[in-house]
Protein backbone atom coordinates (compact mmCIF):
# COMPACT_ATOMS: atom_id res chain seq x y z
CA UNK A 1 0.00 0.00 0.00
CA UNK A 2 2.75 2.43 0.93
CA UNK A 3 4.46 1.70 -2.36
CA UNK A 4 1.25 2.60 -4.20
CA UNK A 5 0.91 5.83 -2.23
CA UNK A 6 4.51 6.78 -2.98
CA UNK A 7 3.96 6.09 -6.66
CA UNK A 8 0.80 8.19 -6.68
CA UNK A 9 2.68 11.07 -5.06
CA UNK A 10 5.43 10.70 -7.62
CA UNK A 11 2.81 10.81 -10.41
CA UNK A 12 1.33 14.02 -9.06
CA UNK A 13 4.56 15.75 -8.08
CA UNK A 14 5.29 17.41 -11.47
CA UNK A 15 1.78 18.92 -11.62
CA UNK A 16 2.05 20.22 -8.05
CA UNK A 17 5.44 21.77 -8.79
CA UNK A 18 4.06 23.55 -11.87
CA UNK A 19 1.11 24.82 -9.81
CA UNK A 20 3.33 26.24 -7.08
CA UNK A 21 5.72 27.73 -9.64
CA UNK A 22 2.81 29.41 -11.42
CA UNK A 23 1.58 31.01 -8.20
CA UNK A 24 5.08 32.13 -7.23
CA UNK A 25 5.62 33.60 -10.69
CA UNK A 26 2.30 35.49 -10.55
CA UNK A 27 2.94 36.85 -7.08
CA UNK A 28 6.61 37.63 -7.69
CA UNK A 29 6.08 39.26 -11.09
CA UNK A 30 3.12 41.48 -10.09
CA UNK A 31 4.98 42.70 -7.00
CA UNK A 32 8.53 42.75 -8.38
CA UNK A 33 7.69 44.45 -11.71
CA UNK A 34 5.09 46.67 -10.05
CA UNK A 35 2.34 45.68 -12.47
CA UNK A 36 -0.63 48.07 -12.54
CA UNK A 37 -3.68 46.90 -10.56
CA UNK A 38 -5.98 47.09 -13.58
CA UNK A 39 -3.73 44.76 -15.54
CA UNK A 40 -3.19 42.07 -12.94
CA UNK A 41 -3.36 42.39 -9.15
CA UNK A 42 -1.13 40.11 -7.02
CA UNK A 43 -2.81 36.81 -6.17
CA UNK A 44 -2.48 37.40 -2.43
CA UNK A 45 -4.51 40.62 -2.67
CA UNK A 46 -7.19 38.93 -4.76
CA UNK A 47 -7.49 36.16 -2.20
CA UNK A 48 -7.61 38.71 0.62
CA UNK A 49 -10.47 40.58 -1.05
CA UNK A 50 -12.19 37.27 -1.62
CA UNK A 51 -11.87 36.36 2.05
CA UNK A 52 -12.99 39.74 3.39
CA UNK A 53 -16.13 39.83 1.28
CA UNK A 54 -16.67 36.07 1.16
CA UNK A 55 -20.42 36.19 1.79
CA UNK A 56 -21.09 38.31 -1.28
CA UNK A 57 -18.86 36.19 -3.48
CA UNK A 58 -20.18 32.88 -2.28
CA UNK A 59 -23.83 33.90 -2.68
CA UNK A 60 -23.15 35.39 -6.14
CA UNK A 61 -21.27 32.23 -7.11
CA UNK A 62 -24.11 30.04 -5.87
CA UNK A 63 -26.67 32.16 -7.73
CA UNK A 64 -24.86 31.80 -11.04
CA UNK A 65 -23.98 28.16 -10.42
CA UNK A 66 -27.69 27.40 -10.05
CA UNK A 67 -28.28 29.02 -13.47
CA UNK A 68 -25.48 26.92 -14.96
CA UNK A 69 -26.66 23.72 -13.29
CA UNK A 70 -30.25 24.29 -14.37
CA UNK A 71 -29.14 24.84 -17.96
CA UNK A 72 -26.84 21.80 -17.79
CA UNK A 73 -29.60 19.52 -16.56
CA UNK A 74 -32.18 20.78 -19.07
CA UNK A 75 -29.78 20.81 -22.04
CA UNK A 76 -28.10 17.47 -21.36
CA UNK A 77 -31.25 15.53 -20.58
CA UNK A 78 -32.98 16.90 -23.66
CA UNK A 79 -29.92 16.03 -25.78
CA UNK A 80 -29.74 12.46 -24.43
CA UNK A 81 -33.48 11.92 -24.99
CA UNK A 82 -33.28 13.25 -28.56
CA UNK A 83 -30.19 11.10 -29.22
CA UNK A 84 -32.08 8.00 -28.03
CA UNK A 85 -34.94 8.78 -30.40
CA UNK A 86 -32.61 9.46 -33.34
CA UNK A 87 -30.64 6.27 -32.65
CA UNK A 88 -33.83 4.22 -32.54
CA UNK A 89 -35.24 5.68 -35.78
CA UNK A 90 -32.14 6.03 -37.89
CA UNK A 91 -33.94 7.51 -40.90
CA UNK A 92 -35.03 10.41 -38.74
CA UNK A 93 -31.47 10.69 -37.46
CA UNK A 94 -30.08 10.91 -40.98
CA UNK A 95 -32.59 13.67 -41.78
CA UNK A 96 -31.86 15.75 -38.68
CA UNK A 97 -28.18 15.20 -37.92
CA UNK A 98 -26.65 17.47 -40.58
CA UNK A 99 -28.52 20.37 -39.01
CA UNK A 100 -27.48 19.39 -35.48
CA UNK A 101 -23.86 19.26 -36.59
CA UNK A 102 -24.19 22.62 -38.34
CA UNK A 103 -25.87 24.08 -35.26
CA UNK A 104 -22.91 22.86 -33.24
CA UNK A 105 -20.79 25.38 -35.15
CA UNK A 106 -23.04 28.35 -34.39
CA UNK A 107 -21.72 30.70 -31.67
CA UNK A 108 -24.83 30.23 -29.56
CA UNK A 109 -23.62 32.67 -26.96
CA UNK A 110 -24.51 35.39 -29.48
CA UNK A 111 -28.16 34.69 -28.70
CA UNK A 112 -27.77 35.70 -25.05
CA UNK A 113 -29.26 39.22 -25.49
CA UNK A 114 -32.19 37.64 -27.32
CA UNK A 115 -32.99 35.09 -24.60
CA UNK A 116 -32.79 37.95 -22.11
CA UNK A 117 -35.61 39.53 -24.10
CA UNK A 118 -37.56 36.30 -24.37
CA UNK A 119 -37.56 35.31 -20.73
CA UNK A 120 -36.84 38.60 -18.98
CA UNK A 121 -33.56 40.02 -17.80
CA UNK A 122 -34.05 39.04 -14.17
CA UNK A 123 -35.52 35.61 -14.82
CA UNK A 124 -32.81 32.95 -14.21
CA UNK A 125 -34.48 30.99 -17.01
CA UNK A 126 -33.01 33.41 -19.58
CA UNK A 127 -29.51 32.26 -18.53
CA UNK A 128 -30.49 28.63 -18.15
CA UNK A 129 -31.77 28.56 -21.72
CA UNK A 130 -28.47 29.85 -23.10
CA UNK A 131 -26.54 27.34 -20.97
CA UNK A 132 -28.94 24.57 -22.01
CA UNK A 133 -28.62 25.30 -25.74
CA UNK A 134 -24.83 25.47 -25.40
CA UNK A 135 -24.83 22.02 -23.73
CA UNK A 136 -27.39 20.50 -26.06
CA UNK A 137 -25.52 20.06 -29.34
CA UNK A 138 -22.22 18.53 -28.24
CA UNK A 139 -24.07 16.12 -25.94
CA UNK A 140 -26.51 15.19 -28.72
CA UNK A 141 -23.80 14.58 -31.31
CA UNK A 142 -21.58 12.58 -28.95
CA UNK A 143 -24.39 10.51 -27.46
CA UNK A 144 -25.72 9.62 -30.88
CA UNK A 145 -22.25 8.63 -32.01
CA UNK A 146 -21.90 6.43 -28.94
CA UNK A 147 -25.29 4.80 -29.34
CA UNK A 148 -24.59 3.94 -32.97
CA UNK A 149 -20.96 2.83 -32.59
CA UNK A 150 -22.02 -0.63 -31.43
CA UNK A 151 -20.39 -3.50 -33.34
CA UNK A 152 -22.94 -5.20 -35.64
CA UNK A 153 -22.18 -8.61 -34.13
CA UNK A 154 -23.25 -7.33 -30.67
CA UNK A 155 -26.68 -6.58 -32.08
CA UNK A 156 -26.81 -9.94 -33.88
CA UNK A 157 -25.95 -11.65 -30.59
CA UNK A 158 -28.80 -9.90 -28.78
CA UNK A 159 -31.21 -10.73 -31.61
CA UNK A 160 -30.16 -14.37 -31.39
CA UNK A 161 -31.51 -14.23 -27.82
CA UNK A 162 -34.78 -12.86 -29.24
CA UNK A 163 -34.19 -9.45 -27.59
CA UNK A 164 -36.25 -6.46 -28.68
CA UNK A 165 -35.00 -2.91 -29.25
CA UNK A 166 -35.60 -1.83 -25.64
CA UNK A 167 -33.45 -4.66 -24.33
CA UNK A 168 -30.74 -3.92 -26.93
CA UNK A 169 -30.66 -0.27 -25.89
CA UNK A 170 -30.60 -1.09 -22.21
CA UNK A 171 -27.95 -3.78 -22.32
CA UNK A 172 -25.76 -2.85 -25.28
CA UNK A 173 -26.25 0.57 -26.82
CA UNK A 174 -26.41 2.66 -23.65
CA UNK A 175 -23.44 0.99 -21.89
CA UNK A 176 -21.45 1.35 -25.13
CA UNK A 177 -22.37 5.03 -25.32
CA UNK A 178 -21.46 5.83 -21.69
CA UNK A 179 -17.85 6.89 -22.33
CA UNK A 180 -19.05 9.15 -25.19
CA UNK A 181 -21.82 10.61 -23.02
CA UNK A 182 -19.52 11.35 -20.11
CA UNK A 183 -16.89 13.07 -22.21
CA UNK A 184 -19.66 15.26 -23.65
CA UNK A 185 -21.05 15.96 -20.16
CA UNK A 186 -17.63 17.12 -19.02
CA UNK A 187 -17.44 19.56 -21.93
CA UNK A 188 -21.01 20.62 -21.11
CA UNK A 189 -20.11 21.63 -17.52
CA UNK A 190 -17.67 24.17 -18.92
CA UNK A 191 -20.14 25.39 -21.53
CA UNK A 192 -22.89 25.73 -18.92
CA UNK A 193 -20.70 27.93 -16.73
CA UNK A 194 -19.72 30.06 -19.73
CA UNK A 195 -23.37 30.36 -20.76
CA UNK A 196 -24.52 31.46 -17.31
CA UNK A 197 -21.74 34.00 -16.73
CA UNK A 198 -21.78 35.52 -20.22
CA UNK A 199 -25.59 35.55 -20.01
CA UNK A 200 -25.18 37.65 -16.86
CA UNK A 201 -22.87 40.04 -18.72
CA UNK A 202 -25.77 41.06 -20.93
CA UNK A 203 -27.76 42.03 -17.86
CA UNK A 204 -29.35 40.19 -14.99
CA UNK A 205 -29.90 40.05 -11.27
CA UNK A 206 -27.62 42.11 -9.04
CA UNK A 207 -26.88 38.88 -7.16
CA UNK A 208 -25.30 37.19 -10.18
CA UNK A 209 -21.59 36.52 -10.47
CA UNK A 210 -21.36 37.80 -14.04
CA UNK A 211 -22.95 41.09 -13.01
CA UNK A 212 -20.53 41.33 -10.09
CA UNK A 213 -17.55 40.87 -12.43
CA UNK A 214 -18.83 43.44 -14.92
CA UNK A 215 -19.77 45.98 -12.28
CA UNK A 216 -16.47 45.68 -10.39
CA UNK A 217 -14.43 46.01 -13.57
CA UNK A 218 -16.57 48.99 -14.57
CA UNK A 219 -15.70 50.89 -11.40
CA UNK A 220 -12.02 49.88 -11.46
CA UNK A 221 -12.43 47.52 -8.50
CA UNK A 222 -10.18 44.99 -10.18
CA UNK A 223 -9.46 42.98 -7.07
CA UNK A 224 -13.21 42.34 -6.69
CA UNK A 225 -13.50 41.42 -10.38
CA UNK A 226 -10.58 39.00 -10.08
CA UNK A 227 -11.95 37.54 -6.86
CA UNK A 228 -15.23 36.83 -8.66
CA UNK A 229 -13.30 35.23 -11.52
CA UNK A 230 -11.51 33.00 -9.01
CA UNK A 231 -14.92 31.96 -7.62
CA UNK A 232 -16.16 31.20 -11.14
CA UNK A 233 -13.04 29.14 -11.87
CA UNK A 234 -13.28 27.14 -8.65
CA UNK A 235 -16.97 26.45 -9.28
CA UNK A 236 -16.21 25.40 -12.87
CA UNK A 237 -13.47 23.04 -11.72
CA UNK A 238 -15.68 21.53 -8.99
CA UNK A 239 -18.52 21.09 -11.49
CA UNK A 240 -16.23 19.37 -13.98
CA UNK A 241 -14.64 17.30 -11.22
CA UNK A 242 -17.96 16.02 -9.91
CA UNK A 243 -18.98 14.84 -13.38
CA UNK A 244 -15.56 13.20 -13.79
CA UNK A 245 -16.09 11.48 -10.44
CA UNK A 246 -19.55 10.29 -11.51
CA UNK A 247 -17.91 8.93 -14.67
CA UNK A 248 -15.40 6.93 -12.65
CA UNK A 249 -18.13 5.53 -10.43
CA UNK A 250 -20.36 4.65 -13.38
CA UNK A 251 -17.58 2.98 -15.37
CA UNK A 252 -15.49 1.20 -12.79
CA UNK A 253 -15.13 -1.65 -15.27
CA UNK A 254 -12.98 0.47 -17.58
CA UNK A 255 -9.28 -0.35 -17.83
CA UNK A 256 -8.38 3.30 -17.19
CA UNK A 257 -10.49 3.40 -14.01
CA UNK A 258 -9.08 0.30 -12.40
CA UNK A 259 -7.74 0.51 -8.86
CA UNK A 260 -4.24 -0.87 -8.46
CA UNK B 1 -37.85 -33.90 -43.27
CA UNK B 2 -37.47 -36.59 -40.65
CA UNK B 3 -38.10 -35.98 -36.96
CA UNK B 4 -34.42 -36.66 -36.47
CA UNK B 5 -33.32 -33.48 -38.23
CA UNK B 6 -31.99 -30.45 -36.34
CA UNK B 7 -31.57 -28.23 -39.39
CA UNK B 8 -33.43 -28.75 -42.62
CA UNK B 9 -33.00 -26.40 -45.58
CA UNK B 10 -35.08 -26.85 -48.74
CA UNK B 11 -34.47 -24.77 -51.87
CA UNK B 12 -33.10 -21.84 -49.91
CA UNK B 13 -32.10 -18.80 -52.00
CA UNK B 14 -31.08 -15.35 -50.96
CA UNK B 15 -30.84 -12.27 -53.08
CA UNK B 16 -29.60 -9.08 -51.43
CA UNK B 17 -31.62 -6.14 -52.66
CA UNK B 18 -33.88 -6.28 -55.72
CA UNK B 19 -31.98 -7.79 -58.64
CA UNK B 20 -28.84 -7.54 -56.53
CA UNK B 21 -26.21 -10.02 -55.50
CA UNK B 22 -27.39 -13.64 -55.41
CA UNK B 23 -25.74 -14.80 -52.21
CA UNK B 24 -27.34 -18.25 -52.17
CA UNK B 25 -29.10 -20.32 -54.80
CA UNK B 26 -31.17 -23.41 -54.20
CA UNK B 27 -29.48 -24.75 -51.09
CA UNK B 28 -30.71 -28.09 -49.74
CA UNK B 29 -29.15 -29.45 -46.58
CA UNK B 30 -30.19 -31.69 -43.70
CA UNK B 31 -28.23 -31.82 -40.47
CA UNK B 32 -28.96 -34.52 -37.92
CA UNK B 33 -28.60 -34.38 -34.15
CA UNK B 34 -25.07 -34.61 -32.81
CA UNK B 35 -23.50 -33.83 -36.18
CA UNK B 36 -20.61 -31.44 -36.56
CA UNK B 37 -21.04 -29.85 -39.98
CA UNK B 38 -18.60 -27.34 -41.46
CA UNK B 39 -19.52 -24.94 -44.23
CA UNK B 40 -16.42 -24.13 -46.25
CA UNK B 41 -15.85 -22.01 -49.32
CA UNK B 42 -14.12 -18.88 -50.54
CA UNK B 43 -15.26 -15.41 -49.50
CA UNK B 44 -18.59 -14.55 -51.06
CA UNK B 45 -19.94 -18.11 -51.26
CA UNK B 46 -22.69 -17.20 -48.83
CA UNK B 47 -21.65 -19.43 -45.94
CA UNK B 48 -22.08 -16.66 -43.34
CA UNK B 49 -25.40 -15.73 -44.91
CA UNK B 50 -26.53 -19.36 -44.73
CA UNK B 51 -25.59 -19.53 -41.04
CA UNK B 52 -27.64 -16.38 -40.36
CA UNK B 53 -30.61 -17.77 -42.25
CA UNK B 54 -30.53 -20.83 -39.97
CA UNK B 55 -30.36 -18.42 -37.01
CA UNK B 56 -33.28 -16.31 -38.31
CA UNK B 57 -31.05 -13.22 -38.36
CA UNK B 58 -31.58 -12.94 -42.12
CA UNK B 59 -34.72 -13.96 -44.04
CA UNK B 60 -34.27 -16.16 -47.12
CA UNK B 61 -35.76 -14.86 -50.38
CA UNK B 62 -37.24 -18.28 -51.10
CA UNK B 63 -37.15 -21.75 -49.61
CA UNK B 64 -37.92 -23.56 -46.39
CA UNK B 65 -35.97 -23.44 -43.16
CA UNK B 66 -36.82 -25.81 -40.31
CA UNK B 67 -34.79 -25.68 -37.13
CA UNK B 68 -35.39 -28.16 -34.32
CA UNK B 69 -38.72 -29.14 -35.87
CA UNK B 70 -40.11 -25.59 -36.09
CA UNK B 71 -39.74 -22.43 -38.13
CA UNK B 72 -36.40 -20.65 -37.83
CA UNK B 73 -38.22 -17.73 -36.23
CA UNK B 74 -39.86 -19.88 -33.58
CA UNK B 75 -36.52 -21.59 -32.92
CA UNK B 76 -34.88 -18.22 -32.31
CA UNK B 77 -37.69 -17.08 -30.02
CA UNK B 78 -37.40 -20.37 -28.11
CA UNK B 79 -33.62 -19.85 -27.86
CA UNK B 80 -32.86 -23.15 -29.56
CA UNK B 81 -29.38 -22.13 -30.66
CA UNK B 82 -26.29 -20.45 -29.32
CA UNK B 83 -24.09 -18.41 -31.64
CA UNK B 84 -20.35 -17.61 -31.67
CA UNK B 85 -18.84 -14.98 -33.98
CA UNK B 86 -15.32 -14.34 -35.21
CA UNK B 87 -14.89 -11.63 -32.61
CA UNK B 88 -15.88 -12.83 -29.17
CA UNK B 89 -18.51 -10.05 -28.69
CA UNK B 90 -17.97 -9.87 -24.96
CA UNK B 91 -19.25 -6.81 -23.14
CA UNK B 92 -16.43 -4.95 -21.42
CA UNK B 93 -18.69 -3.67 -18.66
CA UNK B 94 -19.53 -7.20 -17.60
CA UNK B 95 -17.22 -9.64 -15.83
CA UNK B 96 -16.51 -13.01 -17.41
CA UNK B 97 -19.17 -14.60 -15.19
CA UNK B 98 -21.79 -11.99 -16.10
CA UNK B 99 -20.95 -12.30 -19.80
CA UNK B 100 -21.51 -16.05 -19.64
CA UNK B 101 -24.69 -15.52 -17.61
CA UNK B 102 -26.18 -12.93 -20.00
CA UNK B 103 -28.49 -15.33 -21.87
CA UNK B 104 -29.56 -16.85 -18.55
CA UNK B 105 -30.34 -13.37 -17.23
CA UNK B 106 -32.42 -12.67 -20.33
CA UNK B 107 -34.23 -15.97 -19.85
CA UNK B 108 -35.11 -14.91 -16.32
CA UNK B 109 -33.00 -17.35 -14.29
CA UNK B 110 -32.50 -16.26 -10.69
CA UNK B 111 -29.08 -15.34 -9.31
CA UNK B 112 -28.48 -18.62 -7.50
CA UNK B 113 -29.30 -20.77 -10.49
CA UNK B 114 -27.21 -18.55 -12.73
CA UNK B 115 -24.17 -18.73 -10.47
CA UNK B 116 -24.24 -22.53 -10.41
CA UNK B 117 -24.59 -22.76 -14.17
CA UNK B 118 -21.85 -20.24 -14.85
CA UNK B 119 -19.47 -22.24 -12.64
CA UNK B 120 -20.22 -25.38 -14.64
CA UNK B 121 -19.57 -23.52 -17.88
CA UNK B 122 -16.30 -22.08 -16.57
CA UNK B 123 -15.20 -25.62 -15.76
CA UNK B 124 -16.25 -26.82 -19.20
CA UNK B 125 -14.06 -24.23 -20.97
CA UNK B 126 -11.34 -24.49 -18.31
CA UNK B 127 -11.55 -20.91 -17.10
CA UNK B 128 -12.37 -21.53 -13.43
CA UNK B 129 -10.91 -18.70 -11.38
CA UNK B 130 -11.43 -16.08 -14.09
CA UNK B 131 -15.08 -15.34 -13.26
CA UNK B 132 -14.47 -11.83 -11.94
CA UNK B 133 -12.01 -10.82 -14.65
CA UNK B 134 -13.07 -8.39 -17.33
CA UNK B 135 -12.80 -9.35 -21.02
CA UNK B 136 -9.89 -6.98 -21.71
CA UNK B 137 -7.84 -8.88 -19.14
CA UNK B 138 -8.03 -12.10 -21.20
CA UNK B 139 -6.12 -13.29 -24.27
CA UNK B 140 -7.95 -13.68 -27.59
CA UNK B 141 -8.19 -17.45 -27.15
CA UNK B 142 -9.60 -17.13 -23.64
CA UNK B 143 -12.14 -14.55 -24.83
CA UNK B 144 -13.34 -16.95 -27.48
CA UNK B 145 -13.71 -19.69 -24.85
CA UNK B 146 -15.88 -17.33 -22.78
CA UNK B 147 -17.95 -16.71 -25.89
CA UNK B 148 -18.40 -20.47 -26.39
CA UNK B 149 -19.34 -20.91 -22.73
CA UNK B 150 -21.96 -18.18 -23.12
CA UNK B 151 -23.38 -19.81 -26.25
CA UNK B 152 -23.71 -23.15 -24.48
CA UNK B 153 -24.81 -21.81 -21.06
CA UNK B 154 -28.51 -22.32 -21.71
CA UNK B 155 -27.90 -25.77 -23.20
CA UNK B 156 -29.19 -25.11 -26.72
CA UNK B 157 -29.55 -28.12 -29.00
CA UNK B 158 -27.76 -26.24 -31.78
CA UNK B 159 -24.51 -24.27 -31.83
CA UNK B 160 -23.84 -21.89 -34.76
CA UNK B 161 -20.24 -20.75 -35.20
CA UNK B 162 -19.09 -18.13 -37.73
CA UNK B 163 -15.30 -18.48 -38.18
CA UNK B 164 -14.83 -18.46 -34.42
CA UNK B 165 -11.08 -19.05 -34.56
CA UNK B 166 -10.37 -17.00 -37.69
CA UNK B 167 -8.63 -14.22 -35.80
CA UNK B 168 -6.39 -16.45 -33.68
CA UNK B 169 -2.85 -17.63 -34.32
CA UNK B 170 -2.34 -21.18 -35.63
CA UNK B 171 -1.19 -22.71 -32.33
CA UNK B 172 -4.06 -21.26 -30.31
CA UNK B 173 -6.39 -22.31 -33.08
CA UNK B 174 -5.32 -25.96 -33.01
CA UNK B 175 -5.58 -26.08 -29.24
CA UNK B 176 -9.07 -24.56 -29.32
CA UNK B 177 -10.07 -26.99 -32.08
CA UNK B 178 -9.32 -29.87 -29.72
CA UNK B 179 -11.09 -28.14 -26.89
CA UNK B 180 -14.14 -27.50 -29.04
CA UNK B 181 -14.34 -31.20 -29.95
CA UNK B 182 -14.19 -32.14 -26.28
CA UNK B 183 -16.95 -29.60 -25.47
CA UNK B 184 -19.04 -30.78 -28.39
CA UNK B 185 -18.85 -34.38 -27.20
CA UNK B 186 -19.57 -33.39 -23.60
CA UNK B 187 -22.57 -31.23 -24.49
CA UNK B 188 -24.02 -33.45 -27.20
CA UNK B 189 -25.21 -30.48 -29.24
CA UNK B 190 -25.24 -30.18 -33.00
CA UNK B 191 -22.70 -27.77 -34.47
CA UNK B 192 -22.78 -25.77 -37.72
CA UNK B 193 -19.32 -24.31 -38.22
CA UNK B 194 -18.33 -21.75 -40.86
CA UNK B 195 -14.65 -21.64 -41.77
CA UNK B 196 -12.33 -21.07 -44.67
CA UNK B 197 -9.60 -23.31 -43.34
CA UNK B 198 -9.66 -26.68 -45.09
CA UNK B 199 -7.67 -28.51 -42.41
CA UNK B 200 -9.78 -27.04 -39.62
CA UNK B 201 -12.96 -28.17 -41.37
CA UNK B 202 -11.66 -31.73 -41.86
CA UNK B 203 -10.23 -31.98 -38.36
CA UNK B 204 -13.43 -30.90 -36.59
CA UNK B 205 -16.27 -32.17 -38.69
CA UNK B 206 -18.31 -35.25 -39.24
CA UNK B 207 -19.29 -33.71 -42.59
CA UNK B 208 -17.80 -30.91 -44.66
CA UNK B 209 -20.17 -28.97 -46.92
CA UNK B 210 -18.25 -27.36 -49.77
CA UNK B 211 -19.70 -24.15 -51.23
CA UNK B 212 -18.88 -22.01 -54.28
CA UNK B 213 -19.50 -18.39 -55.05
CA UNK B 214 -21.48 -16.57 -57.72
CA UNK B 215 -24.08 -17.65 -57.01
CA UNK B 216 -23.46 -19.23 -53.61
CA UNK B 217 -24.39 -22.91 -53.70
CA UNK B 218 -23.40 -26.31 -52.36
CA UNK B 219 -21.06 -28.07 -54.78
CA UNK B 220 -19.97 -31.05 -52.73
CA UNK B 221 -20.24 -32.83 -49.42
CA UNK B 222 -17.32 -34.77 -47.92
CA UNK B 223 -18.07 -37.28 -45.16
CA UNK B 224 -15.26 -37.30 -42.64
CA UNK B 225 -14.74 -40.82 -41.33
CA UNK B 226 -11.81 -40.03 -39.03
CA UNK B 227 -12.27 -41.85 -35.70
CA UNK B 228 -13.35 -40.01 -32.55
CA UNK B 229 -11.94 -38.76 -30.28
CA UNK B 230 -9.50 -36.85 -32.41
CA UNK B 231 -6.14 -35.66 -31.16
CA UNK B 232 -3.04 -33.76 -32.25
CA UNK B 233 -2.04 -36.99 -34.03
CA UNK B 234 -5.16 -36.96 -36.21
CA UNK B 235 -3.65 -34.30 -38.47
CA UNK B 236 -0.66 -36.55 -39.11
CA UNK B 237 -2.69 -39.56 -40.29
CA UNK B 238 -2.72 -40.46 -44.01
CA UNK B 239 -6.53 -40.53 -44.00
CA UNK B 240 -6.55 -36.89 -42.85
CA UNK B 241 -4.39 -35.91 -45.83
CA UNK B 242 -6.72 -37.78 -48.19
CA UNK B 243 -9.78 -36.00 -46.83
CA UNK B 244 -8.06 -32.61 -47.10
CA UNK B 245 -7.32 -33.49 -50.72
CA UNK B 246 -10.98 -34.43 -51.32
CA UNK B 247 -12.18 -31.10 -49.93
CA UNK B 248 -9.61 -29.21 -52.02
CA UNK B 249 -10.81 -31.01 -55.14
CA UNK B 250 -14.42 -30.23 -54.36
CA UNK B 251 -13.48 -26.58 -53.86
CA UNK B 252 -11.58 -26.53 -57.13
CA UNK B 253 -14.47 -28.13 -59.02
CA UNK B 254 -16.70 -25.34 -57.74
CA UNK B 255 -14.25 -22.73 -58.93
CA UNK B 256 -13.31 -21.87 -55.37
CA UNK B 257 -9.69 -21.23 -56.23
CA UNK B 258 -10.43 -18.96 -59.14
CA UNK B 259 -12.81 -16.58 -57.50
CA UNK B 260 -11.26 -13.38 -56.35
CA UNK B 261 -14.10 -12.06 -54.31
CA UNK B 262 -14.10 -8.92 -52.27
CA UNK B 263 -13.39 -10.23 -48.77
CA UNK B 264 -15.83 -7.95 -47.06
CA UNK B 265 -18.63 -7.80 -49.57
CA UNK B 266 -20.77 -10.45 -47.87
CA UNK B 267 -20.17 -8.82 -44.50
CA UNK B 268 -21.31 -5.46 -45.87
CA UNK B 269 -24.40 -6.99 -47.46
CA UNK B 270 -25.33 -8.71 -44.19
CA UNK B 271 -24.93 -5.51 -42.18
CA UNK B 272 -27.07 -3.58 -44.66
CA UNK B 273 -29.72 -6.31 -44.77
CA UNK B 274 -30.06 -6.53 -41.01
CA UNK B 275 -30.02 -2.74 -40.68
CA UNK B 276 -27.15 -2.90 -38.21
Amino acid sequence: MTAAVTRRLADWAPAVVVFLLGIALWEGYTRGADVEQFLLPPLSEILQTLWEDRETFVSAGWFTFKEALGGFVIGCSAAILVALVLARWRGLGRAVMPYAIAANAIPIIAFAPITNNWFGLLNPLSKMVIAAVLCFFPVLVNTLRGLTSVRPSSIELMRSYACGEVEIFRRVRIPTALPFIFSALKIATVLAMIGAIVGDYFGGSQEALGILIRRSAGIFAFQEAWAAIVVASVLGILFYGSVALAERLAMRWQPSARVE
Amino acid sequence: MSAQTVVSLGGVSKEFGKGGVVALQDVDLEIGPGEFVSLIGPSGCGKSTLLRIVGDLIQPSTGNVVVNGKSAHQARVDRDYGIVFQDAVLFDWRTVARNIGLPLELAGWNREKRRGRVQEMLELVELTGFESHHPWQLSGGMQQRVSIARALSFDPPLLLMDEPFGALDEMTRERLNLELLRIWQASGSTVVFVTHSISEAVFLSTRVVVMSPRPGRITGIVDVDLPQPRSFRTREEPRFAELVRDVRRALRRGGGFEAEEDDHEEERLIVAEEGL
